[in-house]
């Protein structure tokens, strides 16, 4: 359940910056999660309706981007997706493989609300 | 409820010593607070307004864990300054990080200082284990936390009096997920596994596997009497991470313990 503290520290992160930008409600926060980077997006998503209760995100909807897993050959130099952490090259069948995207964690971008209340 | 002073440790980690049941930390005290504690007075009254106008889009573009990290760094700094070698020890509940901290805490702090900092969810009972090696140990209860964090190994060495040229070994709570994603400011990270755990487990959670610098093989006096195929795990292991350094010992018997001890005292030594 470490999706608790994680959604703990993105809500954490997004009302600092809303409070930054003029303490508008949040309504949308944007995220990039690999599909190596040990985060179940669905996990996240409940316990992030948990952990924004009470703050300027309790209502943000979350956007997420699931980059696939990209793997770089240490021997060749070849560049093929990836499912986990290891792999073989599909040119060379070496097993020297440097992982250079799907690792991704990152908040983007978020969107405030602001304007006048009625 | 925090039991001893009644105050809220939802989320919250504590720290206790082990024989001193009035000593009680919480992490977050004097450090960062969240901005929705419960004294916050909400300056939204949903319901009662509806907000018109427009929506703008502010570009963010950090780590998630981006905070963890830089804490992480500052405690990697400060161990560096002072000297201080930090090992983070990962692992399921039950393999045997307590055990194997028995075995090599005695013979290696009459010549170097050592300090422990124990994470569990409750109890002090690993802490009051490593006290009886006469050595400095602070306990984290994470109450419903999963994992360390830098903030709580921050808080927790300021509390022990490290001393400079010295050994902290940092015991994870028992879980082979969520630690590893935590960056605790470690020098390296050790993931124990013992034989009576599948020999599949380095398939199984791969992250932990990924992010360990060695991997220690515990318990293997009992490999007689499990179904446990080593070559077959030392290779799962090293498929997940190619630089993995791997031993095989028993803390209980003391078998393969000088190669990992030897080992230790090296990284001691070069550090």
């Amino acid at each position: 359940m470490h999706e608790l503290s994680i959604a703990l520290s993105i809500v954490e992160a997004v009302e600092l910056k809303a409070q930054e930008e003029g303490g508008g409600k949040i309504s949308g926060i944007d995220l990039v999660i690999g599909k190596l980077a040990g985060i179940v997006p669905e996990s996240l998503r409940f316990c992030f309706s948990a952990a924004s209760k009470g703050t300027l995100a309790e209502d943000a909807v979350l956007a997420i981007e699931e980059p696939e897993g990209v793997g770089e050959c240490g021997e060749c130099g070849m560049k093929f997706p990836v499912t986990f952490y290891y792999a073989e090259c599909p040119e060379c069948r070496s097993l020297r493989i440097k992982i250079i995207s799907g690792e991704e964690f990152s908040i983007q971008s978020m969107t405030i609300e602001e304007g006048e209340e009625s | 409820m925090c039991d001893t002073c009644g105050c809220s440790t939802e989320g919250g980690a504590v720290l206790r010593k082990p024989g001193q049941s009035d000593y009680h930390v919480h992490v977050s005290d004097g450090e960062h607070g969240h901005t929705h504690t419960h004294d916050e007075h909400h300056t939204h009254d949903i319901g009662h307004h509806h907000q018109e106008g427009t929506s703008r889009k502010v570009v963010i573009e950090q780590d998630v864990l981006q905070k963890n990290n830089l804490l992480a760094e500052r405690n990697r700094g400060y161990f560096e300054a002072r000297n201080i070698f930090a090992l983070n020890f990962l692992s399921s509940p039950g393999s045997g990080k307590t055990s194997l901290l028995e075995k090599i805490i005695p013979p290696l702090h009459q010549r170097i200082p050592v300090a422990v900092i124990e994470g569990d969810q409750q109890t002090t009972n690993d802490a009051e284990r490593i006290q009886a090696l006469g050595v400095p140990v602070i306990q984290i209860n994470t109450g419903s936390g999963c994992h360390l964090d830098a903030a709580m190994v921050n808080r927790a060495f300021k509390e022990l009096d490290l001393q400079d040229n010295s050994l902290l070994c940092i015991e994870n709570v028992g879980n082979l997920v969520c630690p590893a994603l935590f960056d605790l400011g470690e020098a390296l990270k050790v993931v124990i596994i013992s034989v009576t755990e599948g020999d599949d487990k380095p398939l199984k959670y791969p992250t932990m596997f990924h992010e360990a610098d060695l991997c220690i093989l515990n318990k293997i006096d009992l490999l007689p009497y499990v179904d446990f195929d080593v070559s077959k795990c030392r290779e799962n292991a090293m498929r997940v991470n190619h630089h993995l350094e791997w031993f095989e010992l028993s803390a209980k018997t003391g078998e393969g313990l000088a190669a990992w001890q030897q080992w230790l005292e090296d990284k001691l030594a070069q550090h």
